[in-house]
């Protein structure tokens, strides 16, 4: 028989289902068996989760691992356990690998390497077209094969119209999603923050907030076209969430994401010149961030995803121009997230939705709840445990957060993927 | 004079100087060009410092200005370009800072492509920093030295006089100018009032909000004619990849100070222009040699206000106070 593993007495979260209660949660094999009132008698295996809180476990849909190509900011490996410490039980590989995941071969690498991990589970997203150019469609069909969840070319933006609208006819006779970073070039050419006050004190040349959104109008008005399934990746703008917002409402298959840095920072964290407030799309302005946070309320955000981006001193020791993109966020993407409910910006179960069943939903994923029957990923926090971000001590190997030295609330304690703990937070040290 | 607070370690912005600090330097620099109007002009007051002259981006004008500032002071002054991206060398702008470190400079005098630079190598170096022109951010010493310009255009019979209720127009890309970007904020700590007036792709999206004291103009006309100074910036066709305006001609004939126009302005008006100047599309020639401009003592300034700050920064062991007796 199976081995039976009961998580009793924690507080319950499970969105999929309205739940919020203290249950016990028996594990049968790699999959959820049942959700108890009182914890049963038998167990192989008994896990005290009093006075914490237990969800499915968490889905990032947008998460650079590095590998192939740049080992030397992040593997599949270190990406797996970062997530993992980050309560993350799915994780969604972007394809601007080198080489990029534009072929087979490249999908079913990155799928090794995660067998071999054997933390989290890893979905790689392949790319729209031939070397993330914007010009071929890539082999879409023979990448879904391969085990490709959704297509996107990352960060950057397809930005010929025919070949978006080709690529959305493409994919929907695959089933799937494609994903876009939404950036006119010719708006942002040369920006390094978002246009505004805080660029005009800087001095720094801006991104204006319609580079995101002349894309975003582009692509709904393309899926009319269409049909099939657009996702917009880290939206950032008031804009972008009112043209989404909208789209909804007309029944188009429009979904989103919006990452813990957006809604948790604003452009006026550039003050300083440090290159870890330095992403794609910028920081945005405070009412940017005031729009994501009642588009993450009001249902038009589907899902918090982290972007996450390891880079190394070596492409953020530099001017603030020249220095990369991206931030990583793993490993605060939880806590960031709860600090929102401690806030009172976001009911705890619509919180949780956004990690679990919201970005489950974008995939048409069976993970994401802990309905019977589903497989047994979960992630167990303390809600009131406080701790300092010291990314000295993040798993990933890239160091690049904006919130060092933050004092967050709510920590992953464990983390379980089918069934089995792949993660446990041992305290201090991390 | 309040020596406690004026204490300055580096010179990144106008943004970084209170009013106290900014007052030393004017101060400072008049001490210093009465000294550069006597025969003998060099003084032994950083004798055995070393200045470093770190430039990514090319400029004659600028640097010079602050080597020529060293030498007055006796300072041993080197000069280092670095390449405009740092990154094209495989080297960061850590490891040149490192380097530079190496050599135990006094001040590095920094001018860079990239905004922020001078503050990443004031976080990074021990020496004193002096900012030469960072992105389209700020040019300190360019400000300061028009402050002085204008105090010497505003006094009377040798005494400087005040910018307080002074209206000052500054006329041309304001977003692209790191020059308008120190104005901006000094012209207003001086106490006077300041109009920017270009069309509004030269005006920053932000100017309302980060700038909030500034009066916006898109028409030249009906906007300089009261003006106490006027202050035309360089179209820096260089740095300029997206259309801003159409046409040279259109440019100069909106937005250019012509003679007729020039004709219009109050009797003791002054014309500045940082430079180099494109003759005949932001200034006609014949008002960049005319009567009120002050073209020329801008020039004369900065070497006064590049020695005060180098003085200032570098000789911080020196007391301000004791400096005419020193000379």
């Amino acid at each position: 028989m199976a081995k039976r593993t009961v998580i009793a007495n924690g507080r319950v979260v499970d969105p999929a289902q309205g739940l919020d209660e203290v249950r016990s949660v028996v594990l049968e094999g790699e999959v959820v068996k049942d959700l108890l009132k009182r914890p049963p008698s038998k167990a192989d295996t008994l896990v005290d989760a009093r006075g914490m809180l237990v969800t499915p476990g968490f889905i990032d849909l947008h998460v650079h691992l590095r590998e192939p190509g740049h080992e030397y900011k992040e593997d599949v490996a270190s990406g797996a356990m970062a997530a993992v410490a980050g309560g993350f039980t799915t994780i969604v590989s972007m394809p601007n690998t080198d080489p990029v995941n534009d072929s087979p071969t490249v999908t079913e690498l990155i799928l090794d390497r995660a067998r071999r991990a054997r933390l989290c589970r890893v979905l790689p997203a392949g790319a729209v077209t031939v070397g993330l150019k914007g010009e071929a469609l890539a082999e879409m069909g023979l990448l879904a094969q391969a085990g490709c969840v959704i297509f996107t070319d990352d960060g950057k933006p397809v930005m010929s119209a025919s070949v978006m609208r080709r690529a959305l006819e493409y994919a929907k006779g695959l089933g799937l999603a494609v994903m876009v970073h939404e950036e006119d070039l010719t708006l942002s050419k040369g920006g390094a923050m978002h246009e505004g006050e805080h660029s005009t004190t800087l001095g720094l040349k801006g991104i204006p907030s319609a580079a995101e959104d002349v894309m975003v109008v582009r692509d709904i008005a393309l899926l009319e076209t269409t049909g099939g399934h657009l996702h917009v990746a880290h939206l950032s703008t008031e804009g972008a969430a009112r043209a989404v917002r909208a789209a909804k409402k007309r029944k188009l298959k429009v979904t989103c994401e919006v990452t813990p840095h957006h809604f948790s920072l604003t452009d006026e964290a550039v003050a300083s010149y440090d290159t870890s407030t330095k992403m794609a799309p910028p920081l945005r302005a405070s009412a940017d961030r005031k729009a994501l946070l009642k588009a993450l309320r009001d249902g038009t955000v589907d899902a918090i995803a982290t972007d996450h981006a390891p880079h190394s001193a070596v492409e953020k020791d530099l001017e603030y121009p020249a220095a990369a993109n991206g931030v990583v966020g793993l490993e605060t993407a939880a806590a960031l997230t709860l600090k929102l409910v401690l806030e009172g910006e976001l009911p705890l179960l619509r919180a949780i939705e956004l990690l679990t069943s919201g970005p489950a939903g974008v995939l048409g994923l069976e993970t994401g709840t802990l309905l019977p029957g589903r497989p047994a990923d979960l992630t167990i926090v303390d809600l009131d445990e406080a701790w300092d971000v010291d990314p000295k001590r993040f798993y990933s190997k890239s160091r690049n957060t904006p919130f060092a030295g933050w004092r967050l609330q709510g920590r992953v304690k464990s983390t379980w993927v089918a069934g089995r703990k792949v993660y446990q937070d041992r305290g201090g040290a991390a | 004079m309040g020596t406690r607070n004026a204490l300055i370690r580096h010179v990144l912005g106008i943004g970084e100087l209170n009013l106290s600090q900014v007052e030393t330097i004017l101060k400072t620099a008049r001490v210093f060009k009465e000294i550069l109007s006597r025969p003998v002009k060099k003084v032994p007051t950083l004798r055995g410092r070393l200045a470093v002259n770190l430039f990514f981006e090319p400029s004659t004008r600028t640097r010079t200005s602050f080597e020529v500032a060293g030498k007055m002071l006796s300072a041993d002054v080197i000069n280092f370009s670095g390449s405009s991206s740092s990154l094209t060398k495989g080297e960061t702008l850590m490891d040149t800072a490192k380097n530079l470190e190496a050599m135990h400079p006094d001040v590095v005098v920094v001018r860079s492509h990239a905004a922020g630079v001078p503050w990443m190598l004031a976080r990074n170096l021990g020496c004193a920093v002096v900012n030469a022109g960072d992105g389209l951010h700020e040019h300190p010493s360019q400000a300061l030295l028009d402050a002085l310009t204008l105090q010497d255009a505003f006094g009377s019979a040798g005494e400087p006089g005040s910018l307080r209720g002074k209206r000052i127009v500054i006329v041309g890309d304001i977003t692209h100018s790191r020059v308008a970007g120190s104005n901006l904020r000094l012209l207003p700590m001086l106490g006077a009032k300041v109009r920017v007036v270009g069309p509004p792709t030269m005006i920053p999206l932000g100017m309302r909000q980060a700038f909030p004291g500034i009066e916006v103009s898109h028409q030249l006309d009906g906007a300089f004619e009261d003006a106490d100074a006027v202050m035309m910036l360089r179209i820096q066709k260089e740095r300029i990849a997206e259309p801003l305006f159409p046409t040279d001609r259109e440019y100069s004939r909106l937005f250019g100070l012509g003679l007729a126009r020039a004709e219009r302005l109050k009797k003791d008006a002054v014309v500045l222009h940082p430079g180099p100047i494109n003759r005949g599309v932001e200034l006609d020639p014949r008002v960049a040699d005319g009567p009120a401009s002050v073209i020329l003592d801008q020039v004369e300034n900065g070497v006064a206000v590049r020695m005060a700050l180098l003085y200032l920064t570098a000789g911080h062991d020196n007391d301000p106070e004791r400096l005419g007796a020193e000379s």
